[in-house]
């Protein structure tokens, strides 16, 4: 097999489409809590609120990338076969879902809404796995590794969110946090196994250490920060924010490589070069 | 069925980019966009280096990753394998970009002149505002194809009908033609000479074909032949 000219950096999609990822996925992560976690009614509509404005906040980051912006109505087009279609409906629900929600304040909707948000999470990371021209996003566990990242952002901002508003460290957040950031490193670690010789070496050279930092970073400081929380009481509160601030932050960083700085397309191969001249 | 596809003979192609220049005048495209263009690649280790001249653009394929993933439809396929974009449709979302295992596609923010300033008079001429901001990509001349056989014309053999950059090609590398037709000039090419398509394994289905070598004797025959 020859190679032609080095695979390069795509730019097509940017640090604006890096931010539909971020914020979308640590929004659709944060309103499960938001439906979940026992709240004072008016702690849980502000914590539905806040996750509704991430995703609309990233949803607005890729509008601003788009070249046609008033025409930002065809997204819903495709439902057929197109993941931005599909992200873009399941939008649709989970605002009207979360607002009604807000309206009401039930729990049933509250609950509906949180099923819409994974819902979205896993279109998210349909969307990357459907980009046949870059190695590193067609891999199909990406979708595994979107959607634990974003649970364990959800569960991160969570808790410091909890922590921030007095309601302490939410026992069904910190576990949660828990098994997401070892279930995030297990999809990393599955997916860097199965992607790592299509990559391009440049792609390799930028995922890798932002795929460490999940473990490290996002894993290993937020696990021992919550075990500590939990043998000393004093240290309970401060311990989950760092937590959740140590597993946000591997997260978005972890995205923001994947979209922006490893997304190296495959170059050109030629299996075969010309036989020139008389055989 | 018609399925029009294109080959380039690697073995003829000298990397003139005379096709380039013949799809940026027919098509108007703006600088830094060639939906035509020829790679210049260096392949193998010291001392069996060869150069080799590859054409590539938008493959036509017949899976094509970027009509599943486009969200507003405006990428689409023709019965006859072509592979289209709705200016007026689509949103300049960059995804089908991204989709392009063959990074075909293009898309420019803004008008752009080859002399930076004001455009030339036939800039001027050319330019169009539904191209701004949204995907383009190679179309396989599809107008060209379609007026050509209104007319009678056969593509692939009557330049009327055939692709600008095929018509160009100083070398005889690029053909255009229907595959399905089995006495068309790309099928007998394709019977006598050994081909492969660029990345095949992604199941794309491209419709684009490299010519590396003479097929087998049993196989040249029996393309000569016409059986």
């Amino acid at each position: 097999m020859s190679y032609g000219p080095r695979p390069w950096r795509q730019l097509h999609w940017d640090t604006r489409a890096a931010l539909n990822f971020i914020f979308g996925g640590t929004g659709g992560g944060f309103i499960l809590f938001a439906a979940f976690v026992p709240l004072s009614p008016r702690l849980a509509q502000t914590a539905l609120l806040l996750g509704l404005a991430l995703v609309a906040a990233g949803l607005t980051c890729v509008w601003m990338e788009i070249g046609r912006k008033l025409r930002a109505v065809h997204v819903f087009f495709n439902p057929f076969t197109s993941w931005m279609t599909r992200e873009s409906f399941v939008a649709l629900a989970l605002f009207a879902s979360g607002f009604a929600s807000l309206w009401t304040g039930g729990p049933r909707l509250a609950a509906l809404t949180a099923a819409i948000a994974v819902g979205f999470i896993y279109c998210q990371g349909r969307i990357l796995r459907a980009s046949k021209g870059i190695p590193a996003w067609r891999e199909p566990t990406i979708t595994w590794l979107i959607f634990w990242t974003a649970i364990a952002e959800g569960a991160g901002l969570f808790l410091v969110f909890a922590a921030l508003a007095g309601s302490g460290t939410p026992a069904l957040a910190a576990g949660t946090l828990a098994l997401a950031v070892v279930a995030r490193g297990v999809a990393w670690s599955v997916y860097r196994g199965r992607v790592s010789g299509d990559l391009a070496p440049k792609a390799r050279a930028a995922l890798e250490p932002a795929g460490k930092q999940l473990y490290q970073l996002g894993a290993i400081v937020p696990l021992a920060l919550l075990l500590t929380g939990g043998a000393i009481d004093a240290f309970s509160s401060g311990a989950a924010v760092l937590a959740g601030f140590a597993a946000l932050a591997a997260g978005w960083r972890f995205k923001f490589v994947l979209v922006v700085r490893a997304s190296f397309n495959q170059g050109f191969a030629l299996p075969h070069v010309p036989v020139r001249g008389g055989k | 069925m018609t399925r029009w596809v294109m080959i380039a003979d690697l073995r003829r192609c000298v990397g003139c980019q005379t096709c380039t220049a013949a799809c940026k005048h027919t098509n108007a495209t703006p600088p830094e966009v060639q939906w035509r263009r020829v790679l210049d690649m260096e392949v193998g280790v010291y001392p069996e280096v060869k150069r080799v001249f590859v054409p590539v653009g938008c493959m036509h394929c017949a899976d094509p990753p970027c009509m599943h993933v486009c969200p507003s439809t405006a990428t689409r396929q023709r019965a006859d394998g072509i592979v289209t974009i709705d200016y007026d449709l689509c949103i300049g979302c960059g995804y089908c970009a991204v989709a392009c295992p063959y990074q075909a596609r293009y898309k420019v923010d803004k008008p752009s002149y080859a002399y930076g300033g004001p455009p030339m008079e036939n800039e001027a001429q050319t330019f169009d505002w539904k191209r701004i901001g949204v995907a383009t990509k190679c179309t396989f001349c599809s107008d060209r194809v379609d007026a050509g056989l209104a007319q009678g014309k056969k593509p692939g053999v009557d330049p009327e009908a055939t692709p600008a950059c095929v018509n160009s090609c100083i070398a005889g590398a690029l053909h255009f033609g229907d595959k399905e037709d089995p006495q068309s000039n790309v099928s007998r090419l394709l019977e006598e000479n050994e081909h492969f398509r660029m990345h095949e394994e992604l199941g794309t289905d491209p419709g684009f074909y490299y010519l590396w070598d003479k097929a087998a004797k049993e196989g040249y025959e029996r393309g000569r032949s016409g059986l």
